[in-house]
């Protein structure tokens, strides 16, 4: 299949989950888990930084737009996008594997630990963004941290099983470069 | 000038992120009415329709919940019939009425629209419900809500053709006025954004009466909501030392976990009442 639609096809599918199934999940009546924002740690390796971000705020405004209040996706996914590539330079082992695969996966990493890493440190800021612009509003120190630890855990715990329920073809591409 | 082009085009990618970061908390922070007019008219509508396609599924798993609310709603109806109340008798003798004004005409005051909530959030810091119905369909803007059961959910905000969205009472922002039932004493409420379910109510004097299960109905002091709709039954009560009023934890008579259709209510004085307020306001000024 074509990237490009399969790309498309996954930014669709992300949001109407999240919307219609983990929005609904409250455990604790806190904690609420994210996994939308996989659309961007599962974006291809070729992409430069500033398409990055444009596709971050087109996927965090479509996800605002299911909240009536926009804003807080959008802030939350530009900074993991803006993030992204030097996460990626910091935790790809070799040089030129992101040339070798498209995309970032276990393998592509290297390895689980890295990849674990790379998703846990991403879940987190977003979350932590995400929450810290909510709790502006409400303010306290201790309930927003558990709630975003708690969450984050939860949402790399539910990714992993994504990924594992839903294995991405890695192709090995010729190194060309 | 060459130096700022090469700066530019050094660091345009932290430029651009610092330029969409900004707009994005710009939309947090001045998000406002005139900006919903702008932004949700559309978007209201796009993501109105995903949701009425999704909740047409998820609406034949709550048959039964919807049905035990109707069924109650509908015992309370049948409890206010005129043909349950023996009148006392009056046609024994005749009064000549001189008045020639009928001082006994009734206005109607208040109008129920039935309508299907079609989203539904109780997670997030600042809840919203839409409504399948629109300003098409006679919603307008400040129409209060309630559910089945006359529990009160919230305030519309803002309408788009067929979609309407309400700001339920898990908002920061809303701040109806509740009534204790027993004693009278008005307060405000407020949600804390934590538990959906829990709201507190401020403003109640230590010198009034509250005790854990009282009721909380609505003053009617707004033109949305009128008098008397279920708020909640108290849960807990706490004195607050620092001021003289008590710290008052309800649980809300709307459950807003399983909202699956509400009246949205018309006041027909609203407008009146809005002009007159009005021109006491140009009045002080």
């Amino acid at each position: 299949m074509n990237a490009l639609v399969k790309n498309i096809i996954r930014f669709g599918l992300l949001i109407l989950v999240q919307v219609f199934v983990f929005d609904k999940i409250h455990l604790h009546q806190m904690v609420t888990p994210y996994i939308y924002f996989l659309f961007i740690i599962w974006l291809p390796f070729r992409l430069g930084p500033s398409q990055q971000l444009l596709i971050a705020f087109v996927l965090g405004f479509t996800m605002d737009s299911f909240r009536h209040h926009p804003g807080f996706h959008t802030a939350a996914c530009l900074l993991i996008a803006y993030i992204r590539p030097f996460l990626i330079n910091l935790l790809i082992p070799q040089e030129g594997a992101d040339n070798n695969y498209e995309e970032p996966s276990v393998k592509s990493m290297g390895g689980i630990l890295p990849y674990i890493i790379f998703i846990g440190v991403l879940t987190f800021i977003h979350h932590g963004w995400l929450f810290l612009l909510e709790a502006w509003q409400f303010g306290n120190l201790w309930y927003f941290l558990v709630k975003t630890v708690m969450s984050t855990v939860l949402s790399v715990l539910l990714i992993i099983i994504t990924e594992l329920l839903f294995t991405r073809q890695q192709k090995f591409r010729t190194n060309t470069v | 000038m060459r130096n700022i082009f090469l700066f530019i085009s050094r660091y345009f990618n932290f430029i651009l992120f610092l330029l969409l970061q900004g707009f994005s908390i710009y939309l947090i922070v001045h998000y406002s009415r005139y900006h919903q007019a702008v932004f949700s008219k559309t978007a209201n509508q796009v993501t109105g329709k995903i949701n009425e396609q999704y909740s047409k599924v998820e609406y034949y798993f709550q048959l039964k919940k919807t049905n035990d609310s109707l069924v109650r709603a509908n015992a309370q109806l049948y409890n206010k019939l005129k043909a349950d109340f023996e009148l006392p008798d009056t046609t024994s003798h005749f009064i000549i009425d001189s008045i020639k004004v009928d001082s006994m005409e009734r206005y109607r005051k208040y109008h129920y629209f039935p309508a299907k909530v079609v989203y539904n959030s109780v997670a997030a810091q600042n809840n919203f419900i839409v409504l399948g119905r629109g300003s098409a369909q006679h919603i307008k803007e400040g129409m209060g809500i309630i559910d089945a059961n006359s529990g009160v959910v919230g305030i519309v905000t803002e309408a788009s053709s067929d979609f309407a969205v309400v700001m339920s009472l898990l908002h920061k922002d809303s701040h109806l006025s509740g009534k204790l039932l027993k004693g009278g004493e008005t307060g405000t409420l407020s949600w804390d954004g934590k538990t959906p379910n829990i709201i507190s109510l401020n403003g109640i004097p230590k010198n009034a009466k509250v005790a854990k299960g009282d009721t909380i109905i609505s003053s009617g002091y707004s033109t949305s909501i009128p008098k008397g709709m279920m708020m909640g039954i108290v849960q807990d009560v706490t004195s607050d030392k620092s001021t003289n009023n008590f710290l008052i934890k309800f649980k809300t008579a709307a459950n807003f976990y399983n909202l699956e259709y509400v009246y949205a209510i018309d006041n027909n004085q609203a407008e009146s009442i809005k002009t007159i307020l009005e021109k006491v306001k140009q009045k002080i000024q």
